[in-house]
């Protein structure tokens, strides 16, 4: 080693240990659930796709932070004429953390997987129409529709669409292998996820190192693990009480952005006196949406009057369908033949939205002659009794899926509203691709199901982010369940 | 001797066997299926028959069962349904924290209670009994989690003396590892404290009566002098008794603090898996637990024969 | 110690007082919800502010102690109902494998770790008051069922239950006629000390979710709801948890009286 070289090797270890000591890169976010495994393929669990979502695995299509698609893996693609061929053009020289080069074989098989007779990917509806997938060559794949789908496109786009590598299938679970530009380094159950920065990444290197996302459950403890800059980041913040505490404190910014949660007093269609329509109108004229926002989110929440998201264009506003009217809640209950109401059940999960949110529209419910008797139940028994087992007069739960109107055309679907005439408009919907008839179709449906009073439609759930003052780059609102770190970075 | 031991190691098998049904029954008619929760509410009817599949639900309970106690008694403990792990491999994880939380708790329940209690039993009837014997009542009666969110109000949100919960883990060195478990020991230790030092005081006030310590007053020393050389360590016994019960309790009882605290515990493991229904992870963490307590008083049993032959003809 | 047992009962009166008080006048209906009334600290309309819907924190802790005291109290009834018979047959069957039965089944519920069982319990069967009864009182029975065996059998040694046998009166009789009445005092005294655990106990259920459901309001929740407000509105996390330690404290209090005061072995040892 000449003497030169000693220098050089010296000085860009001061250089490296100057730079650690002025410029941080790492962070820590908070999240409320531990993610069961890390398979995003495998399971609904949102809390695999904020962790591994964009960091460690990447689609054909991804989402942006402002709910629009772009190109993930396929650099390009083009759409044949009647819209049912999709030829995707993939970038070249991506590889994934194993070593392995990503090509066509790879999109095939992952997609393949994803809608395999004994598949378990929670999403399998999102690749229902798809024929076949075709190599054509390392970097082309096509896929040909049974139908054109103007979704399609955003569809690729879902956490449950990314492309992973056939030979790590077997310990994916616990040891993903993707292409994105972290890397799995540790995973502390109960207690921590570690990524890592990918040097091989084939895109722009991200300025964090390393991200810890750590698991936090409770409300207070996320609070107070805050308030102490344990964590840097907390998307979701689930105490909406909190969040002036943290905008009178110059150490922490607060960013309120809106979810795809449509938060709903869901209602059983097929159980009496729900059958009723004007019972169902009498529901929603008993219910206060600005009492429940105000109550139940200390007013953290936009009213809402059908089950689409108002950030949307094509949102219409249909809240004074059910305008707050207890005198004709009543008069409606008295025409239905219940002038002395009736008594049904109102089970809520955990998050406070249902908690709190639930305990107020049971006094509403009760002033108009309701009454709801409360249970308080966990998402597994949720599932069981309410989704599953149809077993339930009323329930709150918040739909976070995007662009989900097209439940309303399930009549199995767990609230089971069945009219014949919105499943037409929603399979109408699905085959158009021109962008102002689609627009008026959804607006459409929008209508139908507000004067249907299918459910009570209560409020959009906020998503509020609460962060380290310093931190740059995240995402305001959640298109879909991410935390995109390589946008991430410290401003000093 | 042989055939006491015998004896009351059959009924030991006989109280696991019924234990093990008991767990695995009250567990498996819980409502909520495992697949159901982790594939959620898009999931198609076909996707989470698969998923049973694969996790082995589809197979009838009694048969469920008898895998479940033929792989426990070749120390197979089965395999988290949704974490993919070995449940093994999960509770030693969990027993890094749970256990030296419990060690910690004790230790400072035991500094507080020995003076404590050494203290009031030699001042007895006098203020200092008084005050003692009050803050100990007071200490019983306030309930662990109330005290720990004061706690964590106090010194992690106001004067950020420690962080609000979580473990940093030992691989950041033992004393970083102690100071994130400060606080949630301080709220386990509390009503712990109170119960040994009324124990520690009781029991050398009883011992202060028998008929040694007399001889040892007589022999002139001084009451706090026959208390020190004679009585503490035959007051010792009760005190232990309670200590080793104490140590049981608090391995699965922190559940509540390990929620408060969001520590990776024991408790918390067993919380989690309940409302993921994760039964397989709830079914042997309980079985375990209680395998720890059934075997530790089928030792002490056999430990109080020995030294006591009396006790063999009793039950 | 008397100081004890009129400090204790004094406290314990209080309470039942509220509880009483509470099915016949409260200031504000429990139920109440005013939602732009809010968290308001304590003032003379609202003696104990109010809470997150603006419902008055005074009337929901007076209802509330009703909750408390009524899942206390029926767990200890089960662990009385169950375990004081279930103890006092053992006793007459010393040794015998019923005995044998009797105690292992002890020290197998012993065995269990009583809060996780209780969570799962009410996990199973679902969160409210009556399986949070249940979760707490079964840990109740085999502390009965020990405690009156052990009393029992020194009694069955004593010269007028041999007069007793004598006399040609049945196992059973001897036990409801003669036993019973000795093992009362005792039996008091430990019904208190559980009655306190038992409240404790429901605070912690109902504070991970798990006690008696909204609307009816228990200490425990109204702690698990004031939670992430403690920050700015310490009152919701103070009075409720106030509440409960004067219970268990004043109930504390009084069963260590009452055992001095009707245990005259040790109020002659003591003095």
């Amino acid at each position: 080693m000449t003497f030169r070289s000693v220098i050089l090797a010296a000085s860009s270890v001061l250089a490296m240990s100057a730079g650690l000591a002025t410029a941080k890169d790492s962070a820590t976010f908070a999240m409320q659930l531990e993610p069961p495994h890390l398979d995003p393929t495998s399971a609904a669990a949102q809390a695999i796709d904020s962790v591994v979502y964009l960091n460690i695995f990447e689609g054909l299509t991804r989402f942006m932070g402002d709910g629009s698609i772009a190109p993930g893996l396929a650099e390009s693609w083009e759409i044949s004429d009647d819209g049912t061929v999709y030829t995707f053009q993939l970038h070249d020289g991506v590889t994934f953390h194993d070593g392995s080069s990503m090509d066509a074989e790879d999109v095939k098989f992952s997609l393949d997987r994803a809608r395999a007779e004994d598949s378990t990917n929670a999403q399998k509806a999102l690749f229902a129409g798809i024929e076949s997938v075709e190599v054509i060559d390392p970097l082309t794949v096509k896929i040909t529709l049974a139908n054109p789908n103007g979704n399609f496109l955003f569809n690729l786009a879902w956490g449950d669409a990314v492309v992973v590598a056939p030979e790590s299938i077997e310990d994916i679970k616990t040891n993903p292998i993707g292409t994105g530009a972290y890397t799995f380094s540790e995973w502390v159950q109960g207690d921590r996820i570690v990524l890592e920065r990918n040097p091989d990444y084939w895109g722009e290197q991200p300025a964090l190192a390393k991200a810890t996302f750590k698991m936090i459950s409770d409300p207070t403890a996320a609070f107070a693990a805050m308030m102490a800059e344990d964590v840097d980041a907390i998307a979701n913040f689930p105490a909406p009480e909190n969040l002036p505490q943290f905008e009178a404190d110059p150490r922490f910014q607060v960013l309120y952005g809106s979810s795809e949660g449509e938060t709903i007093l869901s209602t059983n269609n097929k159980q009496p006196p729900f059958d009723d329509v004007r019972v169902r109108q009498a529901v929603a004229h008993a219910i206060n949406r600005e009492a429940i926002i105000d109550g139940a989110m200390f007013g953290l929440g936009t009213p809402i009057g059908t089950h689409f998201a108002p950030h949307h264009p094509a949102y219409v506003d249909l809240t004074g369908n059910s305008a707050h009217d207890p005198d004709k809640a009543k008069a409606l209950l008295a025409e239905a033949g219940l002038p002395d109401g009736f008594e049904t059940t109102l089970h809520l999960p955990p998050p406070s939205y249902a908690r709190r949110g639930g305990e107020i529209v049971a006094a509403q419910l009760a002033e108009v002659g309701i009454k709801a008797e409360i249970i308080n139940v966990e998402w597994a028994q949720w599932l069981e009794t309410v989704f599953r087992g149809k077993n339930f007069g009323l329930t709150i739960v918040s739909h976070t899926e995007p662009m989900d109107i097209g439940i309303y055309a399930r009549p199995e679907y767990y609230f089971q509203y069945d009219n014949p005439d919105f499943q037409s408009l929603i399979e109408t919907l699905n085959v158009t691709t021109d962008p102002e008839k689609r627009t008026e179709l959804l607006q459409k449906a929008q209508t139908i199901i507000s004067e249907d009073y299918v459910n009570g439609f209560l409020f959009q759930l906020a998503w509020p982010t609460v962060a380290n003052a310093k931190l740059q780059g995240l995402w305001v609102n959640a298109p879909t369940a991410a935390t995109d770190l390589s946008a991430i970075s410290w401003t000093d | 001797m042989l055939r006491y031991s015998l004896k009351r190691l059959f009924s030991l098998m006989i109280s696991l066997a019924v234990a093990s049904l008991v767990i695995f029954s009250v567990v498996e008619i819980a409502p909520g299926d495992p697949a159901s929760y982790m594939l959620g509410v898009n999931a198609q009817p076909d996707t989470v028959a698969a998923l049973r599949a694969e996790l082995g639900l589809d197979v009838s309970r009694p048969e469920r069962y008898l895998s479940w106690v033929a792989g426990m008694l070749q120390g197979d403990f089965g395999t988290s349904y949704t974490y993919r792990t070995p449940v093994a491999e999960m509770v030693k994880d969990r027993l890094w924290v749970s256990l030296p939380l419990a060690l910690y708790a004790l230790t400072l329940s035991t500094l507080i209670a020995f003076p404590a209690g050494i203290f009031a039993a030699s001042r007895r009837g006098k203020t200092g009994d008084v005050v003692v014997m009050g803050s100990t009542q007071l200490g019983i009666a306030i309930p662990n989690f109330w005290f720990a969110m004061i706690l964590v109000l106090i010194f992690a949100i106001n004067l950020r003396w420690f962080s609000a919960g979580g473990f940093v883990g030992w691989e950041n060195g033992i004393w970083a590892g102690l100071h994130s478990l400060t606080l949630p020991a301080i709220a386990l230790a509390l009503p712990q404290a109170s119960i040994l030092a009324r124990v520690m005081r009781s029991s050398l006030l009883d011992i202060l009566g028998e008929d040694f310590m007399r001889t040892a007053r007589a022999k002139g020393l001084t009451r706090k002098q026959a208390l020190w050389r004679h009585g503490l360590r035959n007051a010792l016994i009760p005190v232990l008794t309670i200590i080793g019960l104490q140590f049981s309790f608090l391995l699965a009882g922190s559940i509540i603090i390990e929620q408060v605290f969001y520590l990776p515990g024991l408790g918390r493991l067993v919380f989690q898996a309940i409302s993921a229904r994760d039964l397989i992870v709830v079914e042997s963490v309980v079985m375990l637990l209680v395998f720890a307590v059934i075997v530790v008083n089928f030792v002490v049993d056999l430990a109080y024969a020995v030294v006591d032959p009396r006790l063999r003809t009793r039950t | 110690m008397t100081r004890n047992l009129i400090i204790g009962a004094a406290l314990s009166s209080l309470v039942v007082l509220a509880a009483v008080m509470s099915f016949v006048w409260t200031p504000f209906d429990y139920a109440a919800l005013n939602i732009p009334d809010k968290l308001q600290p304590p003032n003379p309309t609202h003696w104990f502010g109010t809470d997150h819907f603006g419902r008055d924190m005074f009337s929901m802790i007076m209802v509330g102690s009703r909750t408390s005291i009524a899942v206390a109290l029926v767990a200890v009834g089960i662990g009385m109902a169950a375990g004081v018979p279930l103890g006092l047959t053992a006793a007459t069957r010393k040794g015998s494998w019923l005995d044998e039965l009797i105690m292992r089944g002890n020290d197998l519920v012993f065995a269990f770790p009583s809060l996780v069982i209780a969570i799962l319990i009410t996990a199973v069967f679902g969160a409210g008051a009556i399986n949070a009864i249940i979760a707490i009182g079964i840990f109740n029975i085999p502390v009965f069922a020990r405690i009156t065996r052990g009393a029992a059998l020194s009694l069955w040694e004593r010269e007028f239950i041999l007069a007793a046998r004598v006399s040609g009166k049945g196992a059973a009789r001897i036990s409801v006629e003669h036993i019973l009445p000795n093992v009362a005092n005792l039996l008091i005294v430990q019904g208190t000390i559980q009655f306190s655990l038992g409240i404790l106990a429901e605070a912690g259920l109902s504070y991970v979710g798990l006690g008696a459901q909204p609307p009816t309001p228990s200490w425990g929740r109204m702690l698990a709801d004031a939670q992430t407000m403690v920050s700015f509105a310490p009152h919701l996390a103070l009075i409720p948890g106030s509440a409960i330690i004067v219970t268990v404290l004043g109930l504390n209090l009084m069963g260590d009286g009452l055992r001095d005061w009707l245990d005259p072995r040790l109020r002659v040892a003591r003095s």
